[in-house]
């Protein structure tokens, strides 16, 4: 599973315009290999358009470039086997495919009827690695619309893990999730950070504080600071988008 | 009795055409979203497929072989030329490819009408498909029927097998789940709509060859269909399959043990009321896939 290389994000002047609004202004973002950054930002800041760009799921204008490769003015699938890999504000499975299935997609496996007819015993090596990873090894059969909203999400960032993504862009993994469950996720995060690069947009601060290795912070479409944790707690125009008040319970 | 069988049969043999088309508007409306009115032109082409065949191919049972493959191939490459050239560029915007696919289909309409001419022509059937077969009782079944009941079932089969247990069946069930998450997860999503429509529109096309058996071909056949088709899509729930092997058969029988009780007319009405009732009871249709949709 060790990716051969550790790549970073790197996004030059990325502008996001919808019908005349600006959901993204002149962004630029620099995440290096095996980093876990955080993005914040009030609603409306521009986190998950940020995302769908790099992503190919909205058009920008600007660069982003993975490693060498640009990856603005591709298809989202071409985006996706360059090792992009992402999940979505609301957990997004297959719910009518099994846990093994969603997995089985995500990982391109060619012999699927083999593995459709035989699953309980030939479950894909990779598969089989990512629901231990996610901790969802006894559940390998069951609908993933029957699995629990935290299982979910779990399940997303192992369809991420099977497709090799290199870049893991993750839309809020931790929302409505117990706190058992948050530092389950949290330890599967440093986990898979070892040998890939995690992009994660919270709104939950305690996670934040925890798990994040550094922290950008957008609002109104643009970058608003940028460093470690402590850094980015003590400047004041943080403070100031803030308010001062810990968004903590807010998602 | 033997009259009410007869027309049992009928019921379900039309039925069974209804399904060959409900089945292509099924994959294309569940999976994209896209309300095709220039379906019933695929099966006219089908249709006239079978027609053009015959005219070189002479032996009439060899034409209705060839014709099978063939209408398949040309309805299916002009769904993906459909796809392609309009559909595509009018991606989430339903009203307009209602608007636009209709234009296409009374365009098709007139095309078939300077090529062919007005009048409706008719194919020779084999054979072999002519007769009727005897069951005991005094009952008899048209071989006409029974083959298009077979070609059908046949049709429902092959796709309910391709999409279970193929990967391209796989990659299709997940992007009509969830089209971003597909794509994100590295399908290409716009060659798997392609293949969607291809398939889908083929199916009208075979739909058109098995209507060459039952009566003449004209250049408006594909309009009396269509609205029974999607009623069979709303009916049995859009992206299913189930729903819509099951309520084209009922529709076909209610059709024509309503014809045989009243008249064609009251037939009619009666499956309409039929169908608004139970849209009132179940609006989402008798099966339903979609569960949630991502914000």
């Amino acid at each position: 599973m060790t990716g051969p290389q550790l790549d970073g994000l790197c996004v030059r002047d990325l502008r996001v315009t919808f019908d005349g609004f600006t959901a993204v202004d002149g962004v630029d973002l620099d995440v290096p290999p095996g980093d876990i950054r955080f993005l914040i930002g009030p609603n409306g800041a521009g986190k998950t358009t940020l995302v769908d760009a790099v992503t190919g799921l909205v058009r920008a204008t600007g660069s982003a470039r993975f490693g060498d490769r640009e990856l603005l003015g591709r298809d989202v699938h071409r985006i996706a086997r360059l090792g992009i890999g992402r999940t979505f504000q609301t957990a997004s499975v297959f719910e009518e495919l099994t846990v093994v299935q969603n997995l089985d997609i995500a990982a391109g496996a060619t012999r699927s009827w083999w593995t459709l007819a035989r699953r309980r015993h030939r479950v894909p090596d990779e598969v089989a690695a990512a629901l231990e990873t996610i901790g969802l090894a006894d559940r390998g059969d069951q609908l993933a619309g029957a699995l629990a909203h935290g299982q979910k999400q779990w399940l997303e960032i192992g369809m991420l893990l099977v497709s090799d993504a290199r870049l893991l862009l993750l839309d809020e993994p931790v929302a409505g999730m117990s706190h058992e469950e948050r530092d389950a996720t949290g330890a599967l995060l440093e986990t898979v950070s070892r040998d890939r690069t995690v992009v994660v947009i919270e709104h939950d601060m305690d996670f934040l504080r925890r798990f994040a290795r550094s922290v950008t912070v957008l609002h109104a479409g643009k970058v608003l600071s940028e460093g470690t944790v402590a850094q980015v707690q003590a400047d004041p125009r943080v403070q100031e988008v803030y308010l001062g008040v810990d968004t903590a319970s807010e998602a | 009795m033997t009259v009410l069988f007869g027309q049992l049969f009928t019921g379900v043999s039309i039925g069974a055409v209804l399904l060959l088309i409900a089945l292509g508007l099924a994959l294309t409306f569940g999976q994209m979203n896209v309300i095709n009115m220039a379906h019933g032109e695929f099966i006219m082409a089908g249709a006239y497929t079978t027609y053009v065949l015959q005219q070189t191919v002479t032996t009439a049972g060899w034409s209705l072989l060839v014709a099978l493959p063939v209408a398949f191939a040309v309805a299916g490459a002009m769904g993906v030329l459909l796809e392609v050239l309009l559909i595509r560029r009018l991606y989430a915007r339903p009203l307009d490819t209602l608007l636009v696919t209709w234009g296409v289909s009374l365009m098709l309409q007139q095309l078939a009408r300077d090529v062919f001419g007005s009048p409706n022509v008719q194919t020779r059937a084999p054979a072999l498909l002519t007769g009727n077969i005897a069951l005991p009782g005094g009952l008899t079944v048209a071989n006409n029927r029974l083959f298009i009941l077979a070609l059908a079932l046949a049709a429902v089969l092959a796709l309910t097998l391709a999409l279970r247990l193929t990967p391209l069946g796989r990659r299709i069930r997940a992007v009509v789940q969830n089209r971003d998450l597909a794509a994100v997860s590295g399908i290409p999503t716009a060659r798997v709509d392609r293949t969607t429509f291809f398939i889908g529109s083929g199916l009208a096309g075979v739909a058109g060859v098995a209507l060459t058996l039952l009566g003449p071909i004209g250049p408006t056949m594909g309009t009396n269909l269509i609205i029974d088709a999607f009623l069979v899509v709303v009916v049995g729930g859009i992206g299913q399959l189930k729903g819509s092997v099951i309520v084209a058969f009922a529709l076909g029988v209610l059709q024509a043990t309503g014809e045989y009780l009243t008249t064609l007319s009251v037939a009619k009405v009666i499956v309409f009321v039929a169908i608004v009732a139970f849209l009132q009871w179940r609006p989402q249709g008798l099966f339903t896939l979609r569960t949630r949709s991502l914000a």
